[in-house]
């Protein structure tokens, strides 16, 4: 009787095998995305549930997520979370992670919030060496309010409140942020990427569980980029969107790594 | 017993918080309250307990971390003056709608702008009203001793988790800066066990825990809001505190809190001296304030005298108690400026010749 009982659920298991080819990560609730079609936060949500689904770590896991599209994001996980003032995440985070130090900590922010309003936070978190995960979106515009200007925003790029494009004469340069960040001995980990296409979305996922593994080490801050589009706000399709990505903010955000361990990747320009 | 030393009012109430068990203080310098994280820096109590101590970067960023060591369910405390207070009421509204217990000490200064370091009580709209945006509440303490600074701690860690509000001792620059005799309570063993809405991952056997203060839908807003209502008028049946000194018989009755009140303390000594039947109401939470009370004795007392370090806000809540059945005057001194009990008295004399 046992023995049967055991094959069944063998030729179950291997029926199943054949069968799935993609599986939703547990991690992701039923809870629909509120993020626009074609949005890049989609699939940053999804690499990170699964980063931390694969590594087997969601009862070590808080998230914070500040104010921007990101705002909902405990809504679509299933992990503990904390929603923060808008640019403060990184404060939020550096005392969870300093009162459970053997937790892994994360923020997922937008450029608004970690580039502008929460500068502060951002440069004196990664300058301590928190041992947080900072998963930072930028699509070059405020995409909750409506598409306004943001600190990312290039060069000559329309938005709401640069309706004729961005004029750097008038409204300033756009904040590589990252770059800032990179050369502050508190960070061990900086890197850019995408989620343009599934080879750098393979990569972008890469590069996030880097970030949750630095944590065990205590050597310091973890970045990661995500340079990602914003159909809505940039007024394209979610194909075009990703075109105009590749063809324009790739220029002023490349793709790669800008510190390993520690140690700084000398620039190739 | 307790331990008897000799301390500032700032230290006594850094000595308490690491007595009383609290995780973490998150702050950033400010006059005429440094010596809170200078004393806590030179006790190390992290090597003592692994109490967490950091000096933020500014004030928002100093308030936010309380939000996220409160949302792990942890006991955090956080100190600053007038101006830095100003600075984290944007922090202070989000803690009271994630409903986040917490240590709020205010240790005033004369304003507004960047004012000066003197000592004032210009703040308790701020404290009391709200401060920040929103219909919320804070519990307030106001103490009028260094031995209260000590002994308000662990109380106001008590009420911040009773709520799951935060709460603030609302001190000035004269209670913060002066020396006096203080018997310490014996340390709090801590607690291990953190609440069960703690956000320190999620496991199988509980739904997730988020902590959060947004409600997109007006419906869930203001259902919301009623819950905080509710809350708030048990804090009112249950925590109101004050002090009575010589009301007995009192024709006259003074209400001061803080400073003013230990000012008022002494005149009322004075006066009794000069055989006028005079009384002090300390109100030692000023949210919920005393108002019945008040109420009470102002079917009995001839008149009210409102004395504060500010141009008349504490006032407004005396009156709304006495409901117009007596009159109610104000004496206050603004700026840093602290009336002498000469000076109180002799306003008090020259008001019984008008009788």
């Amino acid at each position: 009787m046992v023995m049967k009982t055991e094959e069944i659920s063998l030729n179950k298991e291997s029926e199943l095998k054949e069968t799935v080819v993609y599986k939703k990560s547990s991690l992701l609730t039923e809870k629909p995305l509120s993020y626009c079609p074609g949005c890049g936060h989609g699939i940053a949500t999804k690499i990170l549930m699964e980063v931390i689904e694969e590594m087997d770590i969601q009862s070590e896991v808080i998230g914070v997520c500040p104010v921007g599209c990101s705002v909902f994001q405990y809504e679509f996980v299933d992990i503990d979370m904390q929603q923060a003032a808008h640019g403060r995440a990184t404060a939020v985070a550096t005392a969870i992670k300093r009162c459970l130090p053997d937790k892994y900590v994360f923020t997922y922010q937008g450029d608004g919030d970690l580039a502008a309003i929460g500068t502060a936070e951002t440069i004196h978190a990664c300058n301590r060496g928190e041992n947080i995960l900072i998963v930072f979106i930028n699509n070059g515009i405020y995409g909750m309010t409506g598409g306004q200007m943001a600190p990312t925003t290039i060069p000559g790029m329309k938005s709401s409140t640069s309706p004729y494009g961005r004029d750097v004469k008038e409204t300033g340069n756009n904040l590589n942020i990252t770059e800032i960040v990179a050369q502050l001995p508190g960070t061990y980990y900086v890197t850019r990427h995408s989620v343009n296409n599934p080879a750098n979305i393979r990569k972008a996922k890469k590069a996030i569980r880097k970030g949750f593994e630095n944590q065990i080490l205590k050597k310091g801050t973890s970045f990661v980029e995500i340079v990602s589009n914003c159909p809505s706000g940039w007024k394209m399709s979610p194909i075009d969107s990703f075109k105009w990505l590749e063809q324009n903010m790739f220029k002023y955000y490349p793709l790669g790594d800008l510190k390993i361990d520690g140690i700084l990747i000398n620039s190739k320009k | 017993m307790g331990e008897i030393r000799l301390m500032k009012g700032n230290e006594a109430l850094a000595e308490a918080a690491i007595r009383a068990g609290c995780d973490a203080y998150f702050g950033y310098p400010i006059t005429p309250q440094s010596e809170v994280l200078e004393y806590l820096a030179s006790q190390t109590p992290e090597k003592l307990n692994g109490m967490v101590i950091l000096q933020s970067e500014s004030e928002p960023a100093a308030i936010n971390m309380v939000y996220g060591a409160a949302g792990c369910g942890k006991k955090v405390m956080i100190s600053s003056s007038s101006p830095g207070i100003s600075l984290m009421q944007e922090g202070i509204s989000y803690l009271a709608g994630a409903e986040l217990p917490c240590l709020i000490v205010n240790v005033m200064r004369g304003g507004p702008g960047l004012g000066t370091i003197q000592p004032s009580q210009a703040d308790y709209f701020q404290a009391v009203k709200g401060g920040g945006h929103g219909d919320y509440k804070l519990i307030v303490l106001a103490p009028d001793s260094v031995q209260e600074m000590c002994d308000f701690v662990p109380l106001s860690f008590d009420l911040a988790f009773k709520y799951r509000n935060p709460v603030m001792i609302l001190s000035d620059g004269m209670i913060g800066q002066m020396m006096e005799k203080v018997i310490l309570f014996d340390p709090i063993p801590r607690s291990e066990k953190l609440a069960e809405w703690a956000t320190t991952g999620k496991t199988k056997n509980r739904p997730k825990n988020v902590i959060t203060s947004i409600h997109l839908h007006p419906w869930e807003m203001e259902e919301f809001n009623i819950h905080l209502q509710k809350k708030y008028e048990k804090v009112k049946e249950n925590e109101v505190r004050y002090e009575e000194i010589e009301t007995q018989d009192a024709d006259y009755l003074l209400i001061a809190f803080g400073s003013a009140a230990r000012i008022c303390h002494k005149v009322v000594k004075l006066g009794r001296e000069k055989g006028i039947k005079i009384g002090l109401i300390r109100p030692i939470t000023l949210f919920p304030f005393p108002e019945k009370v008040i109420s009470e004795y102002s079917k009995s007392v001839k008149e009210f005298l409102v004395v504060e370090l500010n141009a008349g806000q504490m006032v407004e809540d005396v009156k709304l108690s006495v409901e117009g059945r007596k009159p109610v005057h104000f004496y206050g001194r603004m700026g840093g400026m602290i009336p002498s009990p000469e000076e109180i008295l002799k306003l008090i004399e020259e008001k019984l010749k008008w009788l």
